[in-house]
C-alpha cells in the first residue's frame, strides 16, 4: 500500500511533472520566475493549495458528480458529470479565498510571505489541471491527496530551478530578439529535456 | 473602420497573446502534437473567447468589482461546459485526445486576461472583435507550432502522410524529439525570436508579465 503511494508521489513529482511534462501553470511559471525568493514563495503556496483542493474536489466528485454517485439520495440514474468544470473551479476559487483568510488570521507570517501570490493561484491551471486529472484517473481520497501534494512539489521544484537559472542568465549576452521570453522558453525546454530522463522510473 | 481593423489585426503579430502578452501558454504547448487537435482547440478557444468577451462586456456596468473574478469565471466555465459537450457529441475522438485541456480553457489566461483588460472597459461590439483577434493570434502560434511538430515528428499533416516514413517503405526518418514536450518549448522560443527579429520594437530589456498578473500594465494594454 505504502509502495503504491510512494510510486504515485514519485510519478507526480518527477515523471509527470506538472510544469515540464504537461505545461500546466505556465503563465505564472514564466512570469514569476525572475527571483529565487519569490519563486519559492509561489511554489509553497501552490503546494499548499494543491494539497487542499485536490482531496476536496475528490470528495465532491465522489459524492455528487460521478455517474451513479447520487445513489445515496435515491437518484441512482442521475449523472451530473457535466457540471464538473463549474464545481471544480468553484471549489478552487473558494478554497483559495478561505486559505487566504485563515492564513491572514492565524499565521500572518506565512500570509505576508505568500502575499500577492495566493489570489493568483485561483487561476493557475496547474491547480485545475490536477483536479481534472484526478477525476479522469478516478483516484481514491488517499491517492488524490498524495497526487495533489506530489504535483505541487514537482511544480515548485521546477519553478525554483528555473528562477535560479534565470538569475544567472541575466549576466549573459543574449541576442536582442531572443532576450527575455524567448531565452526563457529555450531554458525551460532544456529543463524539460532533463526531466525526461526520469521517464520510465518505476518504484 | 480602422479601429475595428486594428482590434482585429493587432493581436496577430504586433501584440500576440502568446508571444508578447505571455498569456495562454499552457494549452498552446500541450495540444500541438497534431494539426487536427490544434485546429479544434483553436476553434474552441475562439468561440469561448468571443462569447465571454461579449457577455462580460454586456454586464460590465453591473458587476461589482470585488466579485468580478468569480463572475467572469462562472461565465467562462459555463461556456467551456457547452464547448466540451459539443466536442464530445461531434468530434469524440479528438475530444478524447484533448482530454483535460478542454477543461483547462477555463483557466487559460487569454480569456481571463482579455475579459479583465478589454471587455470590462469596452462595448460588446468592440469586445467581440477583440476576442476574435486575440483568438486568431493564439491560433496562428498554435497552428504554426503544430505544423512543424506534426510534419517533422510524424511526417503527416492533419493525419495524412506527407513525408513517407522509412519504417513504411518511404525515405523520411521521423525526428522523435518533435513529438515530445521539450520541442514545443524550443519551437515557441524560436517563434518569438523570429517575430521579434522582424519587429524589433517588441524586444524587451527586461521581462514583461501578462496583464492578468499586473493589472494596469501599460505594455499589454495598448
Amino acid at each position: 500500500m505504502l509502495e503504491h503511494y510512494l510510486s504515485l508521489a514519485t510519478k507526480a513529482v518527477f515523471v509527470e511533472n506538472m510544469a515540464l511534462a504537461f505545461f500546466l501553470g505556465m503563465c505564472s511559471f514564466l512570469a514569476v520566475s525572475r527571483k529565487v525568493e519569490t519563486a519559492t514563495g509561489l511554489g509553497l503556496a501552490v503546494i499548499f493549495v494543491l494539497g487542499v483542493t485536490c482531496p476536496l474536489n475528490q470528495i465532491l466528485n465522489d459524492t455528487f458528480l460521478k455517474d451513479g454517485s447520487l445513489a445515496w439520495a435515491g437518484l441512482g440514474n442521475v449523472n451530473l458529470g457535466f457540471l464538473s468544470f463549474l464545481t471544480l473551479i468553484g471549489t478552487i476559487a473558494a478554497a483559495v479565498q478561505i486559505v487566504e483568510m485563515t492564513l491572514d488570521r492565524f499565521v500572518p507570517g506565512l500570509y505576508n510571505a505568500l502575499g500577492v501570490f495566493l489570489p493568483l493561484i485561483a487561476v493557475n491551471c496547474a491547480i485545475l489541471g490536477a483536479s481534472l486529472f484526478m477525476v479522469q484517473r478516478d483516484y481514491t481520497l488517499g491517492e488524490a491527496t498524495v497526487f495533489g501534494l506530489g504535483s505541487g512539489v514537482g511544480w515548485a521544484l521546477a519553478i525554483v530551478a528555473l528562477a535560479a537559472v534565470r538569475e544567472k542568465l541575466r549576466y549573459s549576452n543574449i541576442p536582442g530578439p531572443l532576450r527575455g521570453l524567448g531565452a526563457t522558453f529555450i531554458v525551460v525546454g532544456l529543463m524539460s529535456l532533463g526531466f525526461m530522463a526520469f521517464a520510465g522510473i518505476q518504484l | 473602420m480602422s479601429k475595428e481593423r486594428e482590434a482585429l489585426l493587432d493581436p496577430l503579430f504586433n501584440n500576440n497573446p502568446i508571444g508578447l502578452q505571455v498569456l495562454g501558454i499552457c494549452s498552446a504547448l500541450a495540444v500541438t502534437t497534431g494539426m487536427s487537435t490544434a485546429l479544434v482547440m483553436s476553434l474552441a478557444v475562439i468561440f469561448v473567447l468571443c462569447c465571454s468577451n461579449v457577455a462580460v462586456s454586456l454586464i460590465r456596468n453591473q458587476i461589482p468589482s470585488s466579485i468580478r473574478i468569480i463572475v467572469q469565471l462562472t461565465i467562462i466555465s459555463s461556456l467551456v461546459i457547452i464547448t466540451d459537450q459539443i466536442l464530445k457529441a461531434f468530434v469524440y475522438e479528438i475530444s478524447k485526445q484533448l482530454s483535460v485541456f478542454v477543461g483547462l480553457i477555463i483557466t487559460n489566461c487569454i480569456i481571463m486576461g482579455r475579459a479583465e483588460a478589454y471587455a470590462m472597459q469596452n462595448g460588446p461590439r468592440m469586445s467581440f472583435i477583440d476576442g476574435l483577434g486575440n483568438g486568431l493570434g493564439y491560433s496562428v502560434v498554435l497552428m504554426a507550432v503544430a505544423f512543424v511538430r506534426e510534419l517533422f515528428g510524424a511526417g503527416k499533416l492533419f493525419g495524412y502522410t506527407v513525408l513517407p516514413l522509412a519504417t513504411e517503405g518511404g525515405w523520411y526518418v521521423p525526428n522523435g524529439l518533435m513529438v515530445l514536450s521539450p520541442a514545443a518549448f524550443f519551437l515557441i522560443g524560436g517563434f518569438i525570436w523570429a517575430v521579434r527579429a522582424w519587429k524589433p520594437e517588441q524586444v524587451e530589456e527586461d521581462f514583461r508579465v501578462g496583464t492578468l498578473l499586473e493589472p494596469g500594465h501599460e505594455g499589454s494594454l495598448r
